[in-house]
């Protein structure tokens, strides 16, 4: 009522004052209250907000680091990275019409079904559609301008050996880290360590300042291998082409420069390409000179006549009752298959007598024996670091029988891997001294240690060469130009702790016998033919193996051209 | 006093324009330095590559088959070999 009597008389509201000055004193208050939060955000706690406001534009890239490369002695390229490209997709942003999906399955190939049904779970950000495919390929898909798709550059192994190396250098997973071989045995150099850093990207994501490293890349080394990629490849066919022709299970080969213990070779078959994702079974897979042991036979005699030689019990010229071809230890016969009254020693190495090998070595003691094996490196990992290497088995002389002192003396009881025994040929072929093997090049000559006396070492040598002339084992390792050294073996394979009528021949040898500058060691396991003599089977890969490497490196001759002898209609097979 | 706030005035504002014009070039070089560098990239993609070509192309395996059937190339029997002695002069068949 005096409201409306009011406006009648005024014509204006007259209000009460207080009302003005409290909605003064509250918009003071809420400016205030701003004022303080903007000082409080932007000076006393403002690290949240510089945070978020670099967020907008600087952003963190890993670089990344190469994994180094793998060459071969001379520089050859046995294991290169080269960047591919992942396609990856976002599902929830993909949009694509039905021509494009046809043509992406058909780039990634894929079934369109395949490849739909990978894009439906639109909840996750990010899903591999395809990995590691060649640049030209993916540069298809970008032409494709699907959006959502996206590529993401990997990097790839490629092994231009292909089976040829692959054994030896093994192989990568797909993020790049070794799985086998030297790819694993050396990850730590190979492999790089990605860098992070932090810079400023403009609105089109081009990095327009470089703002802080926060860690720096670390490149992976390269890695020179002490192989040569010319012998490996020879190497690799003549074992392949023995194994197929001997129908055998598997054969490998090592060759090695006698000198510096360097391998310039190691090869495998029945091999696989390591370029192929899809990997066989773990028996293919394995480097089966490194990682399998077998009982070595008679090309372990050098050492027992060796260490007989060197305590002065026999001279190369001393004859041994070889018992006419039957000799009986702790209830045990031991046969030859070319039975003799008697032999000197150089012609119980020369003809592999397991009587002739037993009784020098029952002549020594125990401890000499295997303290001369042992020296040798028998029984030990050979130091070149490969992964999965067997260390073989010599067992402790002090529970040695007399029979084991005996079939150990001509290599039964016994496991070796192929690499050991072809180290432990260096004695031989460095006046008594053992050389330390490996894979990577060596810039200076290793040194060995001295297991032998120089004239032990080359009077075993002397005999080891009769062991290739007509009347010895092997006179198929003969090469022409050059004098060979060597020893066959042929072992009874062990099954179950039982001996069965399946055999391993090997051969060792070394050549120019005058001044040996390569070694090189042949196994073949189980030649399923006829013929399975290491004479008959190995020493022929020898041969060839050796005779081409040796006019390849230039090696001067040492014999005539003419030297290659007839090899007598029948071969002399050893005991086995 | 005031004229030389003023001068002060033009002074700042001077630097700080030249401060925005060496950022930007900054800016602008960065962009080369990391063109060139992919370039560089792309050019270490590229070699090796070609080495890996060249490898593959090099395999010893493949040189002697072009070697022995599309060249007609073949070992020297040990008859077909004469060595020369370095010194001598002399050709021998050892």
């Amino acid at each position: 009522m005096n409201y409306a009597a009011a406006i009648q008389t005024t014509g204006q509201i007259a209000l009460p004052a207080w009302r003005s000055r409290v909605l003064f004193v509250m918009l003071l208050a809420g400016l205030a209250a701003l004022l303080l939060r903007a000082i409080y955000l932007q000076g006393v706690n403002n690290a949240f907000l510089q945070q978020k406001g670099d967020a907008r534009y600087g952003r963190v890239v890993d670089i990344h680091a190469h994994r180094g490369m793998i060459t071969d002695r001379h520089g050859e390229p046995l294991a290169v990275s080269t960047p591919v490209e992942s396609v990856w997709a976002s599902p929830a942003d993909v949009e694509f019409s039905m021509n494009q999906l046809l043509n992406l399955a058909k780039i990634v190939g894929m079934t369109p079904e395949a490849l739909k049904s990978r894009l439906t779970d639109t909840s996750r950000e990010f899903v591999y559609i395809k990995r590691q495919l060649p640049p030209e390929q993916a540069e298809k898909v970008v032409k494709l301008g699907i959006p959502g798709v996206s590529l993401q550059r990997e990097y790839r192994r490629y092994y231009p050996g292909g089976e040829v190396t692959s054994h030896l250098i093994g192989f990568t997973d797909v993020d790049d880290n070794g799985q086998e071989g030297i790819e694993l045995a050396l990850q730590a150099q190979l492999g790089g360590k990605a860098g992070s850093q932090q810079v400023i990207k403009d609105r089109r994501g081009y990095v327009v300042e470089d703002v802080a490293s926060l860690r720096a890349p670390k490149e992976g080394s390269d890695i020179a291998l002490s192989i040569d990629s010319k012998i490996q490849s020879l190497a690799f066919r003549e074992i392949k082409q023995a194994v197929e022709k001997h129908r055998a299970k598997g054969g490998s080969i090592v060759v090695m420069d006698a000198k510096t213990g360097e391998v310039l070779a190691l090869a495998n078959w029945p091999s696989y390409n390591s370029n192929n994702r899809e990997k066989p079974g773990i028996s293919v897979l394995r480097n089966h000179a490194v990682t399998d042991l077998f009982e070595p036979g008679s090309t372990m005699k050098p050492f027992t006549v060796a260490a007989a030689l060197e305590e002065g019990k026999v001279k190369p010229g001393t004859v041994i009752d070889t018992a006419g071809g039957t000799f009986t230890v702790n209830g045990r016969t031991i046969h030859d298959t070319h039975p003799e009254r008697s032999l000197t020693v150089a012609q119980v190495l020369q003809k592999s007598s397991n009587i002739g090998t037993a009784k020098i070595a029952l002549g020594l003691k125990p401890e000499t024996l295997w303290r001369s094996l042992n020296q040798n490196g028998f029984g030990a990992l050979t130091g070149a670091e490969f992964p999965g290497e067997a260390a073989g088995k010599l067992r402790d002389y002090k529970k040695w029988r007399p029979i084991e002192q005996a079939t150990m003396s001509y290599g039964n009881g016994i496991s070796v891997n192929l690499l050991q025994l072809a180290r432990a040929y260096t004695v031989f072929a460095n006046g008594g001294e053992l050389k330390p093997v490996t894979l990577l090049k060596q810039e200076t000559p290793a040194v060995g240690v001295k297991v032998y006396s120089d004239a032990t070492a080359q009077a075993v040598r002397d005999m080891m060469e009769a062991v290739v002339r007509p009347g010895g084992t092997a006179p198929l390792a003969q090469i022409t130009g050059y004098r060979v050294a060597g020893k066959t073996g042929t072992a009874h394979k062990l099954e179950n702790g039982k001996y069965v009528d399946r055999y391993v021949a090997s051969f060792v040898g070394m050549a120019p016998a005058s001044d040996p500058r390569l070694i090189v060691a042949v196994m073949i396991n189980e030649p399923g033919g006829r013929e399975y003599y290491g004479g008959l089977v190995a020493a022929p890969v020898f041969g060839s193996v050796m005779g081409a490497s040796l006019r390849l490196l230039g090696v001067p001759n040492d014999a005539s051209l003419d030297n290659v002898m007839q090899a007598p209609a029948e071969i002399i097979g050893e005991e086995v | 006093m005031a004229r030389l706030n003023v001068l002060l005035l033009i002074l700042v504002i001077a630097c700080a324009l030249g401060v925005v014009t060496s950022q930007h070039k900054a800016r602008k070089l960065y962009v080369e330095l990391q063109k060139e560098k992919d370039r560089a990239q792309q050019m270490d993609v590229e070699w090796g590559q070609l080495q890996l070509e060249q490898g593959t192309l090099a395999m010893p395996a493949r040189v002697e088959k072009i070697a022995a059937r599309q060249l007609q190339m073949q070992m020297p029997q040990s008859s077909q070999i004469r060595y020369i002695r370095s010194g001598s002069g002399v050709v021998t068949q050892p």
